[in-house]
């Protein structure tokens, strides 16, 4: 093609007359994004969100998010004339009167899973990639603060149709907040326009799920693209990948095409899943009743945490003064999730605080080459996992077989001590692949071929590693680590004298020092067929 | 066997091994990646592959195509209605949605994989904090713009600026106040304290059917039902507070928690609102007397004033002071003494006071 056709020259010389929209493209239509398929977890969250907000738009067509109540005369023959509220009712109606309805219905709960599963995973990928450094801290702050809004989004929707179900997640969540000291009882009459449940929440809610929480999510999300466009992507260590460049594929055409095609293959599973993994079923619960539930009652996965610290916590209650400050509620509501999202918050200060780093990075950390960071990271992740399994430790007892009180007292010693063997497995697994990599470096890889020496033994020939995962391999950057007392003339700097200055030297240390410092096996010159196969300690004899 | 090994040949490497060299590369040779003339970067895929891919891309189009033309055909056919008919619907629509939608991303990422070039673009990184002249002019500019609007030199403007802007940013927080009524004592109290009309007791009556109890009638021990006012069996703000749970034991049963007074021939009520965040205690064991809180498994003891055995519940439920009416019907003497339901602020520990009064 040697020119462009004229439906496309026509508007692009209208707009450009008009915005000077030329000068945005030169310098982007090539910009160039990197590849890895980690890269693809943030992306599942964005496709999840816009099928949510395309899917969500069709459901509000039909719902109606009253509490007044009704007798249902609609198709479904089993809850026929039966007394509920418009919502719940109107929520039968879209999943049995609309075609497609329930289509969309199952395929905006999926989507919202997958939202949040998505999110999760991309956070965890920029963690334990160090990916929240200099200079993307902001970005990681909008995401933390995405994570939550889409908690909250998520338990805003699941409440709606007013099901036994929904109803008895609203319970708890009304249970929660009257707990809270001093304003609690103000937040939940204030909240449910008076007692619980009232005629208010639900469209209250609606409002709260299908305008606020979105808006806000939508300018995060634009700020976070923005933020993303604007620092670069950050990418891998490997052949040619420095600090100050980026090497992968132009935006125009191949990111373009291959983004879309994510979406599409996004889309399609939800559609999959929207089909044949049936989701919420409403239909079987019947309408919400306070006097009511049914046992094995669980939230969306992303609540299961909170659930599983509701279930672990033992009685403890205290009264003074004509007050009651319920720390059985409280703690569990509050103390997790504001460690959880604190923590992730916090840490690119804290660690920055720690190892004294202020320079930019756009080359990710492999997981191994931070053994501290990955130890904590999967420290959390074990803190969460077990609070989000005994979310259903009733499910657990009853599948299992295991006594339904003993999985509540493993939980409660497991969630202290299964995070600390987490942190100590993690470390030794991340010191033990760094060595691994210390040794495919020095000594090459085993080429699966066998050489007979001329004294008659027989050897397992090393070759070199391939250049490119050698390359990755060498892209371990030390971790800086702040000057403590030890060093200079023995007398410490001015930070590191009081405590806080100590502790933090010791911090830093174990946090930046080394334990498999790289020996480069390029200072040995040109590899020999027998080089790693020399020396009795790689003779791998054959008898 | 030797010789074999002396000569190694690179088709003998089976799957390539995390660290070990490409299958197709010889064992010991120079960067194997031959980048043909053109854009540096930018690699150009092998024509015959291309023609390949170009057909199968266009086979994926081409289903997509006809499921998409299906997808509009199956709204028309399938109707909905009952279970079975919006279930097909739901796999007609869902099916060729699906399939549309993932054979167009598969015809696509193949597009991009095997007929656009590979590439292999380097662009540079600049540090993202603008240089130091910049740095100074945007000070000059901003000290220099604070100077020409009198905001630094006028205290008077900057301090009544500020006074004005307080009631504003207060107001939309002043009109939130309506979106409910003040707690009061609300949470206090049950209609089970409202007499009915002409001053009559409240009288229990069994969720669902609406029918009032005899408490001759209540006679198997090991019964439970699950009760609510007379009057509010509707009202589900009434339910929230009220609903309780009727258990019926041998006399001996009942232990030193459970205030006899309050029962009617070995026949106790509960609240049946858990104490912990609200959830309806439903499940009863009839051997053990325990009631189990489906939500996070607080367990009450029945036959002991419904203390708490397990569970994250840090009171037991309230007992109801039951009693009889002329006609031998079910009724409650008076409203819970202490609240029920969750813990609230100022809640304070109403069941020491009930002791004390006592």
């Amino acid at each position: 093609m040697n020119a462009p056709p004229k439906a496309i020259t026509g508007p692009s010389t209208f707009l450009d007359d008009r915005l000077g929209a030329g000068n945005f493209l030169k310098r982007n239509l090539r910009k160039v994004f990197p590849d890895h398929w980690s890269f693809l977890l943030g992306e599942i969250a964005l496709y999840s969100f816009v099928i949510l907000l395309l899917t969500g738009t069709f459901l509000t067509f039909w719902f109606k998010p009253s509490m007044g109540e009704v007798n249902y005369l609609g198709n479904y023959a089993p809850l026929y004339d039966v007394r509920m509220s418009e919502a719940y009712a109107s929520s039968l109606h879209i999943s049995f009167d609309i075609r497609g309805g329930l289509l969309v219905r199952q395929m905006h709960h999926w989507a919202a899973l997958l939202f949040v599963a998505g999110m999760t995973a991309h956070a965890l990928r920029i963690f334990f990639t160090g990916a929240y450094r200099k200079p993307r801290e902001l970005n990681w702050l909008i995401g933390v603060g995405l994570l939550t809004l889409a908690l909250l989004e998520g338990l805003t929707g699941y409440s709606l149709p007013d099901d036994l179900l929904s109803g008895a997640g609203l319970r708890i969540t009304q249970g929660v907040a009257q707990s809270i000291p001093i304003v609690g009882t103000y937040i939940s009459f204030f909240l449910f326009g008076g007692e619980y449940p009232g005629h208010d929440v639900i469209p209250r809610f609606y409002t709260i799920h299908i305008l606020l929480i979105p808006g806000i999510l939508l300018a995060l999300i634009s700020a976070h693209m923005i933020l993303m466009w604007v620092q670069k992507h950050t990418q891998m260590p490997g052949k040619a990948r420095t600090e100050k460049n980026v090497v992968g594929a132009p935006f125009y055409p191949a990111f373009m095409a291959k983004s879309g095609a994510f979406f599409l293959f996004t889309f399609g599973v939800i559609a999959l899943l929207g089909t044949f993994a049936q989701i919420n079923p409403i239909w079987l619960f019947g309408p919400y009743n306070p006097a009511n539930i049914s046992a094995g009652s669980q939230p969306d996965w992303y609540m299961g945490f909170l659930e599983g610290a509701l279930r672990l916590m033992p009685a403890w209650e205290i009264n003074f003064l004509g007050h009651t400050v319920t720390f059985s509620v409280l703690i569990p509501a509050l103390v997790p999730m504001g460690i959880i999202m604190t923590g992730l918050a916090l840490y690119p200060f804290l660690e920055q605080w720690v190892t004294g780093d202020r320079r930019e990075h756009h080359v990710c950390d492999r997981p191994r080459n931070n053994p501290h960071r990955t130890s904590i990271g999967i420290s959390a992740i074990t803190f969460y996992g077990i609070l989000w399994l005994l979310g259903a430790n009733d499910e657990i007892s009853s599948v299992f077989h295991i006594d339904l009180y003993t999985t509540t007292w493993v939980g409660r010693f497991a969630v202290f001590i299964g995070p600390a063997i987490a942190y100590w497995i993690t470390y030794r697994i991340c010191i033990g692949l760094q060595r691994k990599d210390a040794e495919v470096l020095s000594h090459g890889v085993e080429s699966g071929v066998i050489k007979r020496m001329p004294n008659g033994q027989y050897i397992e020939v090393h070759t070199p590693p391939a250049e490119d995962i050698a390359e990755h391999i060498r892209g371990k950057k030390e971790i800086p680590m702040l000057v403590g007392s030890a060093d200079g003339d023995g007398i410490p700097p001015k930070g590191a004298r009081s405590a806080i200055g100590r502790l933090r030297t010791k911090m830093s240390e174990a946090y930046g020092t080394d334990h498999v410092p790289l020996t480069d096996g390029h200072h040995n010159g040109h590899h020999e067929e027998e080089h790693a196969a020399v020396g009795a300690g790689e003779r791998k004899e054959l008898h | 066997m030797t010789e074999q090994n002396e000569y190694p040949e690179s088709g003998r490497v089976p799957t390539r091994v995390i660290g070990t060299p490409p299958a197709d590369a010889p064992i010991e040779e120079h960067d194997p990646i031959h980048v043909p003339a053109g854009v540096e970067g930018v690699i150009p895929q092998d024509p015959v592959k291309v023609r390949k891919a170009e057909r199968m891309v266009a086979f994926l189009f081409l289903i997509t195509f006809l499921a998409g033309a299906a997808f509009i055909a199956a709204y028309v056919i399938f109707q909905v209605g009952t279970i079975d008919k919006t279930a097909a619907s739901n796999y007609a629509l869902g099916g060729t949605l699906a399939l549309a939608l993932l054979s167009l991303g598969a015809g696509v990422t193949v597009w991009v994989r095997q007929i656009m070039p590979k590439y292999n673009l380097v662009q540079e990184r600049h540090l993202m904090a603008s240089d130091a002249d910049t740095r100074g002019y945007v000070k000059e500019t901003f000290l220099q713009g604070a100077d020409e609007s009198g905001f630094v030199k006028h205290r008077l403007l900057r301090r009544t600026l500020l006074l004005a802007a307080a009631p504003l940013g207060l107001a939309p927080l002043v009109l939130l106040k309506d979106l409910g009524p003040l707690p009061g004592t609300s949470l206090r109290h049950t209609v089970w304290g409202e007499p009915m009309k002409g001053g009559k007791p409240r009288r229990l009556v069994v969720e669902g059917t609406g029918q009032p109890i005899r408490a001759a009638d209540f006679n198997s021990p090991g019964g439970i039902l699950s009760v609510v006012p007379e009057g509010y069996e509707e009202d589900l703000n009434a339910l929230a507070k009220a609903t309780l749970i009727l258990l019926k034991f041998r006399p001996e049963e009942i232990k030193s928690g459970t205030n006899k007074n309050w029962t009617v021939d070995g026949i106790v009520a509960y609240s049946k609102i858990c104490t912990h965040v609200g959830c309806p205690a439903a499940l009863y064991e009839q051997t053990t007397h325990h009631i189990l809180c489906p939500c996070h498994q607080s367990t009450f003891d029945a036959a002991d004033g419904a203390k708490v055995i397990f569970g994250p519940a840090a009171r037991p439920l309230p007992q109801l002071p039951l009693g009889i009416d002329e006609e031998g019907y079910l009724v409650a003497k008076s409203d819970f003494k202490v609240p029920v339901g969750p813990s609230f602020w100022e809640r304070g520990d109403a069941e020491a006071e009930v002791r004390e009064k006592a």
